[in-house]
């Protein structure tokens, strides 16, 4: 018993100096502190990166916008590049967080990503000065063709009673009260409380309809038939699709939510040059076409789709839309503490009702 | 045990720690429990949770929290009465063997449980091979409180069985040529004995369930709003540290006089003892 | 009798094991997707290997779940043979002061540990997550530990003081024996609330720390990798075998105990 417990303590102590050893770092090596979204980048172009410039990148990643938030607004550690969508790339701005971006040190960004998203960007970042757009999408309905016999081309479905128990909603409060407020032909960034409050009982009306609320796990649910239909994004839906050959997608003609994950480089970065480094480097058309791989997001790079070898991925409508499915969408803008606060509150009203 | 100075010295570490780890977090907690945005002293927040419903969310979750501590008191206690009866070698292999799920990651083995109970999931593939109905599971309340039952458990089990493996034998035996039945060495001695292994594995197993969000969310359907779930809404979505400091205030001061109640409890059964 | 017990003890064997058992299985499908059959493959386990990352989390994780265990038992321990010479009124309340930790939701002890940390000017890394978990894994070790010290018979520790011995001594040969399983029982859940923690790893973490759990957290959004799956069955297996071979040894040692 007395030899376990020293091989144990042993043990113990050797993996906690290898420990340190490995999460110390070194400070004169060439670095830039990456912040993404979990699984967000092909490993292999780190690998990349790395060899081409020396810089070396250490990566750290989070689930939600809003668990990276408090880590970059307390200055936890000092990130120096961040990859956060479009409410958040306002907010972060409006807070003063995040610092203009030197454009000359990014010929690529300039080359490469498609004009209309620099312009769609301008709804959260007015002067295209902060961000780079990386990936984006839309959100649309999918569809189990076998047992969902109407058309789908509106949000109206999902209030169709015929579906009751199969339908599977986003549980987002943004998310969730944009279908309503589409439906009754308002923006998504509505801040007129009437309107919201109608939105909302609308949605406390459909909850008996809804099978589940849902955010990550909506793709298992559906590649495994669990439900009807879903309200899932874009590259979601891509997924799905290749998994569950009976499913199909639709954008509803109400319109629908055009989001935008952007980089940004942090107000207090401490290795300026090397973000740009990198920012220019994701930008990179061969670069960016083994992400795109990897994701299966739509990519704002013009480059990508001459360089795409899987044929499904580069004729597929989803992954590379037709400038009208998104021209005229919306991008959620950030609204401010007071009005988020209240989506909130409507939001959690709709799903403590009974 | 120890003279009056050696246990002061026993105890600084951990005065230390708490001054440090629990004092001060908590001091943060409280203090925007009760100020408003401006710094000023107000219990508008506390005061939130009679409105939008979220008096509700926390019943529910009390009431869910009750039963599942209730259902793994009853599933433990059964388990842990034939563990400690059986052969000694056998059990510590066997004991172990109900502690091992714990390694499992909690998130995978909750999605596991979906993969169980979904409409398309293997428990309604079975009925169907078998001819029956198929059963509606996931999205239930009653799927919360399998999910957390299943979380929860060992921890009920660990402290339940250590004390009644602690029981002195040759107690029993005596009791026994004392003519003493099975219920009444169970009612008289193992019970009042267990009892405080029985109140740690309660704690351990009411407080997370009172506060837990990832069950609710992934059994649940996300359709059962419970106290965590707001909670973690207003620290992540809204980054409101005012708002969800004051309910984490409300559920504190709820979960310790819950504690203090089970002690006063216990107290009064120890005094019972020396008399 | 005896087989009701036997029914009783497979069923909740059976409940226990019945995801682990999913799991196992996800790690052989052949689809990344979970409940989506479509073949067998060890894919995932070849991946698995050649991942530097999970490697890295996983001896991050094992480290952090021994050091913080093995403080936290110490400091547990410390605490809990202090408190007993308490008047009861002080244990009481000393008691409420330790379980104070887990009394909170998750989201609040980290963030305000995140924010501690940076107050004292401690760099967030791998000292910060391992504070952060033996702040909560002294609770659970110290309501492993209490209940069974408070049982305790004082008289063998008073006999052997009366006998010579130094009272290190005596806690030593006589206490320490008697608590070890509950000291046992404390260490194990300390570990694995340390293993199975994400939310105050998230906010304690520096930067390229990290844990499997901040791993699976961050690829919920993409859909996990099935090499967590993969992982996961062989850090089942190798617990089982670890306990078997436990078990195997103790009883060994009684025997050879039995024969002198």
């Amino acid at each position: 018993m007395k030899k376990f417990l020293m091989l144990l303590l042993v043990g113990c102590l050797a993996l906690g100096i290898a420990g340190c050893g490995s999460g110390g770092g070194d400070k004169k090596e060439k670095v830039v502190y990456v912040y993404s979204w979990g699984d967000y980048l092909d490993p292999e172009t780190l690998k990349i990166f790395e060899k081409e410039t020396g810089i070396h990148v250490i990566l750290d990643e989070y689930d939600t916008n809003e668990s990276m938030y408090p880590r970059v607004a307390e200055g936890a550690v000092h990130y120096d590049v961040i990859c956060p969508s479009d409410y958040m790339i306002q907010k972060l701005i409006s807070n003063d967080l995040i610092q203009p971006l030197d454009f000359t040190k990014l010929p690529d960004a300039k080359k490469y990503i498609g004009e209309e998203f620099f312009k769609q960007a301008e709804s959260f970042d007015p002067e295209n000065k902060y961000s780079v757009p990386y990936c984006w999408g839309t959100v649309g309905i999918i569809y189990d063709k076998t047992k969902v016999t109407d058309p789908v081309d509106s949000w109206n479905i999902l209030w169709n009673e015929k579906y009751a128990g199969q339908i599977l909603m986003q549980d987002s409060a943004r998310d969730a009260l944009m279908i309503p407020l589409k439906l009754m032909g308002r923006s998504l960034n509505e801040t007129d409380e009437n309107y919201l409050q109608q939105a909302k009982a609308m949605l406390v009306k459909q909850k008996p309809l809804v099978q589940a609320y849902v955010v990550d796990e909506v793709k298992d649910k559906l590649i495994n038939s669990e439900a009807a239909m879903g309200v899932v994004f874009s590259g979601e839906a891509l997924i799905i699709l290749e998994e569950n050959p009976n499913m199909a997608f639709a954008i509803p003609k109400e319109g629908t939510n055009f989001w935008i994950d952007g980089w940004v480089i942090t107000k207090d970065a401490q290795n300026v040059d090397n973000a740009h480094k990198f920012i220019d480097f994701m930008c990179r058309p061969d670069i960016a076409v083994m992400n795109f791989d990897y994701l299966g997001y739509s990519t704002p790079n013009i480059g990508v789709k001459d360089l795409e070898e899987n044929e499904t991925y580069k004729n597929s409508p989803i992954a590379f839309p037709s400038p009208e499915v998104y021209s005229g969408q919306e991008t959620y803008k950030y609204l401010g503490n007071k009005m988020d606060e209240y989506y909130n509150k409507l939001w959690m009203e709709v799903k403590v009702d009974k | 045990m120890f003279s009056r100075g050696i246990r002061n010295i026993l105890l600084t570490p951990f005065l230390i720690w708490a001054g440090l780890f629990i004092f001060i977090p908590l001091i943060f907690i409280v203090w925007y429990g009760v100020t408003d945005y401006d710094g000023s002293f107000s219990l508008k927040h506390m005061g939130l949770i009679f409105e939008h419903g979220f008096w509700d969310a926390f019943e529910l979750s009390i009431s869910l929290a009750i039963i599942s501590t209730l259902i793994c008191l009853l599933m433990a206690y059964p388990l842990c009465l034939i563990l400690t009866e059986r052969q000694r070698d056998n059990t510590t292999i066997i004991s172990l063997l109900f502690i091992l799920p714990l390694w499992m990651n909690s998130l995978l083995s909750t999605m596991a449980w979906q993969t169980i109970l979904e409409g398309n999931g293997i428990i309604n593939q079975l009925m169907r091979l078998l001819g029956m109905p198929a059963l509606q599971m996931i999205n239930t309340p009653g799927a919360i409180v399998l999910g957390m039952v299943y979380n929860y458990l060992p921890y009920m089990v660990l402290p339940l069985y250590i004390a009644l493996t602690k029981i002195d034998r040759r107690i029993l035996e005596a009791a026994r040529d004392l003519g003493a039945n099975y219920w009444q060495t169970f009612t008289k001695i193992i019970l009042p004995l267990s009892i405080p292994g029985a109140i740690s594995g309660i704690t351990m197993v009411f407080i997370p369930a009172l506060t837990t969000f990832v069950i609710s969310a992934l059994l649940g359907g996300g359709k059962l709003l419970l106290i965590g779930n707001i909670i973690e809404q207003e620290f992540t979505f809204q980054y409101d540290w005012h708002v969800g400091c004051a309910l984490s205030v409300i559920l504190m001061i709820f979960i310790v006089l819950n504690m203090l109640l089970t002690t006063y409890f216990e107290k009064s059964h120890e005094e019972e003892d020396f008399k | 009798m005896k087989y009701l017990q036997k029914i009783y003890l497979a069923t909740i064997f059976l409940f226990l094991y019945a995801p682990i058992g999913v799991l196992i299985a996800q790690s052989f499908n052949a689809s990344r997707y979970r409940g989506h059959w479509t073949g067998v493959t060890l894919n995932w386990y070849e991946k698995l290997f050649n991942d530097a990352r999970i490697a890295d989390a996983l001896s991050n994780t094992l480290s952090i779940g021994l050091l913080s265990a093995v403080i936290a038992t110490i400091l547990g321990l410390i605490t809990c043979v202090a408190m007993k010479e308490l008047s009861r009124k002080w244990r009481a309340t000393f008691l409420s002061v330790t379980n104070i930790p887990i009394l909170n939701a998750d989201i609040v002890t980290g963030i305000s540990l995140m924010l501690l940390f940076m107050g004292i000017g401690l760099k967030l890394g791998y000292v910060s997550i391992l504070l952060a978990h033996i702040v909560f894994n002294v609770p659970y070790v110290i309501l492993c530990i209490m209940p069974q010290l408070m049982a305790l018979d004082k008289s063998f520790y008073e006999a052997a003081l009366d006998l010579g011995a130094s009272p290190f001594k005596a806690f030593t040969s006589v206490v320490l024996p008697e608590l070890r399983p509950s000291i046992f029982a404390g260490f194990l859940l300390a570990f694995t609330m340390s293993a199975d923690d994400f939310i105050i790893t998230h906010f304690t973490k520096g930067a390229g720390v990290d844990t499997l759990t901040t791993e699976i957290y961050a690829e919920l959004k993409i859909g996990i990798h099935p090499e967590m799956y993969a992982l996961s069955t062989l850090v089942f297996f190798f617990v089982l075998i670890f306990v078997v071979l436990f078990a195997i040894n103790r009883r060994k040692l009684k025997k050879y105990e039995e024969v002198f």
